[in-house]
């Protein structure tokens, strides 16, 4: 009996189906321990799934590059979504026009925030030079953030870490940031969230409200562009 | 959907070709996000069928970071050495960029409806 399993392991980790099926698995288990959580910020679907096939990845020894294989399909998607968000953006245009100004004020603001504030926190903590590097862009949605660690000579695949962690912690921790400063505007929420915690935040402000959904979505996009712009400017001159 | 989806990866293309060959620091798909926005904006709305695709695509948002966020066992050694730095600017910085942001963009919009409204 245990050859013909062994024999049926050996074949299924060769083949992306595994890697594949298990995130859609771990995915959907996530969200379902999320909604008996009555959606509870700390029932974070993206956290509870990592954990779970980090968690089975190493009880089975499989290696991280085996399970991407498979991975990789769900990963692709992250491309076409992007483009999608065109359309909620889309349906908030009347209110963007009206904003302009404030939303772009906000953006320059609160993109220098992001990064400056990790960078100086991290350093002053004694972080390495190449973390600080990683960590710069750690609120930018994770295909931007990649490329612009990449550029600034930290490590990407950190970055992605670093970028979805912020993310999970975005999303937990908004709840109880705007309570206490009486934000109640699903606009200011949405775009704040956007601004701080890229997508996982804008997952996040999707399920709260449609319009909090498109501006998070705004501000994700926006805060892309704005970071890949400002960093590699401002980097050289705060890390010696 | 297989329209919508084509019709995205189209967009991607697009953004992906206009970032190489200009040498653009921003990614492919943020392009074609800018895009499609400006191709809707002309066209006055999306197909219904582009809208559902959207939406069933952005309703599992969170799916598509699994794959990237598993990679933290790549880091395993790197984050047990610096876990402390890292968490601490991390959550820090995420508390005070969400409360910057909010508050800026709250006192903006605030001041410029009450320039708008006089009243």
């Amino acid at each position: 009996m245990t050859p013909r399993i062994s024999e049926i392991w050996v074949y299924l980790a060769a083949s992306p189906l595994l890697g594949l099926t298990l995130t859609l698995l771990a995915y959907q288990g996530a969200v379902h321990v999320h909604k008996r959580c009555d959606g509870h910020p700390l029932a974070n679907p993206v956290l509870l799934a990592v954990v779970t096939l980090v968690g089975l990845l190493w009880l089975t020894d499989t290696p991280y590059r085996t399970y991407f294989d498979g991975a990789q399909f769900v990963h692709f998607l992250l491309g076409p979504a992007t483009v999608a968000l065109a359309i909620p953006l889309y349906a908030q245009l009347g209110r963007l026009q009206r904003m302009a100004l404030p939303l772009l004020v906000a953006l320059v603001i609160g993109s220098l925030t992001a990064a400056l504030s990790a960078v100086t926190i991290g350093s002053l903590m004694g972080a390495s030079k190449a973390t600080l590097l990683s960590l710069a862009p750690k609120s930018v949605t994770t295909p931007i953030a990649m490329g612009i660690a990449e550029r600034l000579g930290g490590l990407p695949s950190l970055t992605a870490v670093l970028v979805i962690i912020t993310g999970v912690l975005g999303a937990i921790l908004a709840r109880y940031v705007y309570r206490a400063l009486h934000i109640e505007d699903d606009a200011q929420r949405g775009f704040a969230m956007g601004i701080a915690a890229h997508g996982i935040g804008t997952a996040r402000a999707f399920q709260e409200s449609e319009q909090m959904g498109a501006f998070a979505a705004l501000a994700m996009g926006l805060n892309g562009l704005m970071t890949a712009l400002l960093l590699p400017v401002v980097m050289p001159w705060l890390i010696a | 959907m297989i329209g919508a989806i084509t019709l995205l990866l189209v967009f991607q293309l697009i953004g992906e070709v206009l970032a190489h060959s200009l040498a653009l620091p921003i990614p492919g798909p943020v392009i074609g996000m800018a895009l499609l926005f400006v191709a809707l904006a002309l066209r006055g709305g999306p197909p219904p069928e582009l809208r559902n695709t959207a939406q069933g695509l952005l309703q599992h948002l969170s799916l598509l970071f699994i794959p990237a966020g598993t990679g933290v066992m790549l880091h395993f050694q790197r984050m047990s050495d610096e876990w402390l730095p890292l968490i601490i600017s991390l959550v820090a910085s995420t508390v005070i960029t969400l409360a910057v942001t909010a508050l800026v963009l709250r006192f903006l919009t605030r001041r410029s409806a009450a320039a708008k409204d006089p009243s």
